[in-house]
């Protein structure tokens, strides 16, 4: 991986002299390499110092070259796979309910000032409740494990999603609406055509700091309970004191998060038509 | 696009937007013949916005009847588009999407759409920017993208509420040369409101002077002018003339209410007509 980025640097060094956009993006791409190798070298340094330590060098396997030696493992017996696609599963259904439930929420804190102040403090309230503390109700209320995960992961996201909604619909231009009514629109055009593609940005945004919030929750809502997905992998390699498959799918957590991330980002981007000045 | 236009008839209008507020205008009568241009011209305030709304359906009447070609006025329809002040084009939408949105509320297939948002992108000369966003337009295209998006739906009527106050001198005057002729060569109506008399003159088939609290149609003047009308033609000048000495009058006017003998305060002698050289708002 690094030879090919090396290679992509080199190659948009050459062409950096016709163009100042080349030079730039060679630039970002070069910080964003070393950046990640810094981030390697601290951790290789770390387990190094782990593993001089006769003290600790039981646990020398927290390093950087027995994690990368535990992956082949854990992909060859499918453990990675099928911890992705629970904890996928999950996450999933617990932000497309967050989705259906928040947007409309959203809407209606934008449009209605009734519900806007008749749920403001009620809002504030539940959305201040940390969502791990909602896991032995959860627990009590929902017939399966996986249920009571994605109750947990819903209500962390229903929030970002409501909130950004709401204040996407604040900045709407009233007179789109005047507009569109005059040139023939129906309620449904209002919705479809004029209010979502105005707020799209805002509702991204939204969903993606309820990914952002929906992964932080998913993860320790698995150490309990189920007996599968990212959580549950990482308590099972702690148990079994296979430190390298730990810290192997700690690594897995942080790539999968970080292009769910990036995901969201460019999505946003595409349905952004903030002119940025 | 061929179109035409439509014969309008308001009778007895009267507004008050609540039972509290005064009455916004009583009893205005207008009549027009398909295809002419009326310009209503009124200070602010007289109820010029107000009127426009209601004949275009986007504002409910208290008494009296808005008919075009007999048939009463009881909401928004794409024979009667009006044009804002502000463009307000809806930035996600590139210019054609802008223009074509009323055809697609109307359910027309994309093909269709596309032909016809070129014609009306031919008219406004707007042709080249067809791909452009529309954040990029100066304030002037912005508004043509408006009248595009207006004149796509083939109303028989267009309605114009201040549609160049915010444009500079320039852009307004070829502006409204492209409004008039284009209203022209559709052979469509137009109702505008503004507050500036020269615009009258130059856009209107007749100008009707809107004053008073409540508003009232005081004055029908008729402008029997041809086309292009040039600012500096003497014809041009004297109905300027004409119709500043009307709008003194109806300001002046013992009938006026307390919001017209408050502007005689101030007030210099009544002008001579003749020797206003420039633009004058009212
Ligand atoms: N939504 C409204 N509710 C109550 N009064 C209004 C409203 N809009 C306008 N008015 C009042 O009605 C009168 C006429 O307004 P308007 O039609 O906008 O005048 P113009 O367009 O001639 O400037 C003004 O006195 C204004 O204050
Ligand atoms: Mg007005």
């Amino acid at each position: 991986m690094s030879n090919g980025a090396a290679t992509e640097v080199v190659e948009v060094a050459t062409q950096s002299q016709s163009s100042r956009a080349f030079q730039s993006a060679g630039r970002r791409l070069f910080n964003w390499v070393a950046g990640l190798a810094i981030l390697f070298g601290l951790w290789w340094i770390g387990g190094y110092l782990i593993y001089i330590n006769p003290d600790t060098t039981t646990f020398a396997d927290f390093g950087p070259i027995p994690t990368f030696e535990a992956f082949p493992i854990l992909w060859e017996d499918g453990t990675i796979q099928a911890a992705v696609s629970a904890s996928g599963y999950r996450l999933g259904i617990g932000l497309l309910i967050a989705i259906c439930v928040g947007v409309p929420i959203g809407i209606l804190l934008g449009r209605s000032r009734t519900f806007r102040e008749l749920s403001n403090s009620p809002f504030q309230l539940l959305r201040m409740i940390s969502p791990l503390s909602w896991e032995p109700i959860a627990v009590i209320v929902f017939v399966t494990w996986n249920q009571a995960i994605i109750f947990l992961i819903a209500i962390a996201a229903v929030w970002p999603v409501a909130f950004s909604t709401a204040a996407g619909l604040a900045k709407v231009d009233p007179a789109w609406f005047k507009v569109a009514k005059n040139l023939g629109a129906k309620p449904w055009h209002m919705i479809s055509k004029i209010i979502l593609p105005a707020i799209a940005f805002d509702i991204l945004t939204g969903i993606r700091l309820a990914l952002g919030v929906a992964w932080i929750v998913l993860v320790p809502a698995e150490f309990l309970g189920v007996t599968s997905g990212l959580g549950y992998s990482i308590e099972d390699a702690r148990e079994t004191l296979s430190y390298n498959h730990l810290t192997a799918m700690v690594l897995v957590i942080g790539v999968l998060g970080y292009l769910l991330d990036s995901t969201c980002a460019m999505a946003i981007k595409r349905f952004s038509w903030h002119r940025q000045t | 696009m061929a179109v035409r236009g439509v014969n309008i008839k308001i009778e007895d209008l009267t507004h008050r937007y609540s039972s509290r507020s005064p009455v916004t205008f009583d009893k205005v009568n207008v009549e027009a013949q398909a295809g002419e241009a009326l310009v209503i011209i009124g200070r602010s305030g007289c109820g010029k916005s107000t009127l426009l709304h209601i004949v275009a359906g986007l504002l409910g009447k208290t008494s009296g009847s808005v008919r075009l070609d007999d048939k009463e006025v009881t909401g928004p329809s794409s024979r009667w588009v009006m044009m804002f002040q502000a463009p307000h084009l809806f930035p996600w939408m590139k210019v054609s999407q802008n223009v074509g949105v009323g055809l697609s509320f109307a359910g027309w297939p994309e093909k269709k759409i596309r032909e016809r948002v070129a014609e009306a992108l031919a008219l406004v000369h707007l042709e080249e920017y067809a791909d452009n966003n529309v954040q990029d337009l100066s304030g002037g295209q912005q508004q043509r993208v408006a009248l595009a998006r207006s004149l796509v739906m083939e109303p028989e009527l267009l309605l114009l509420d201040e549609p160049f106050s915010a444009l500079d001198a320039f852009t307004r005057a070829a502006l409204q040369r492209d409004v008039r002729s284009i209203g022209k060569e559709l052979g469509i109506n137009l109702v505008m409101v503004t507050h500036d008399i020269d615009e009258a003159v130059l856009m209107a088939d007749r100008a009707l002077v809107m004053a008073g609290a409540p508003g009232k149609i005081v004055h029908d003047l008729r402008v029997d002018l041809p086309d292009p009308r040039e600012r500096q033609d003497p014809a041009v000048q004297a109905t300027r003339s004409r119709l500043m000495q009307i709008f003194h009058d109806a300001a002046h006017a013992p009938s006026g209410s307390s919001s017209g003998s408050e502007a005689d305060n101030g007030d210099p002698p009544a002008t001579e007509p003749e020797s206003v050289g420039i633009k004058q708002h009212v």
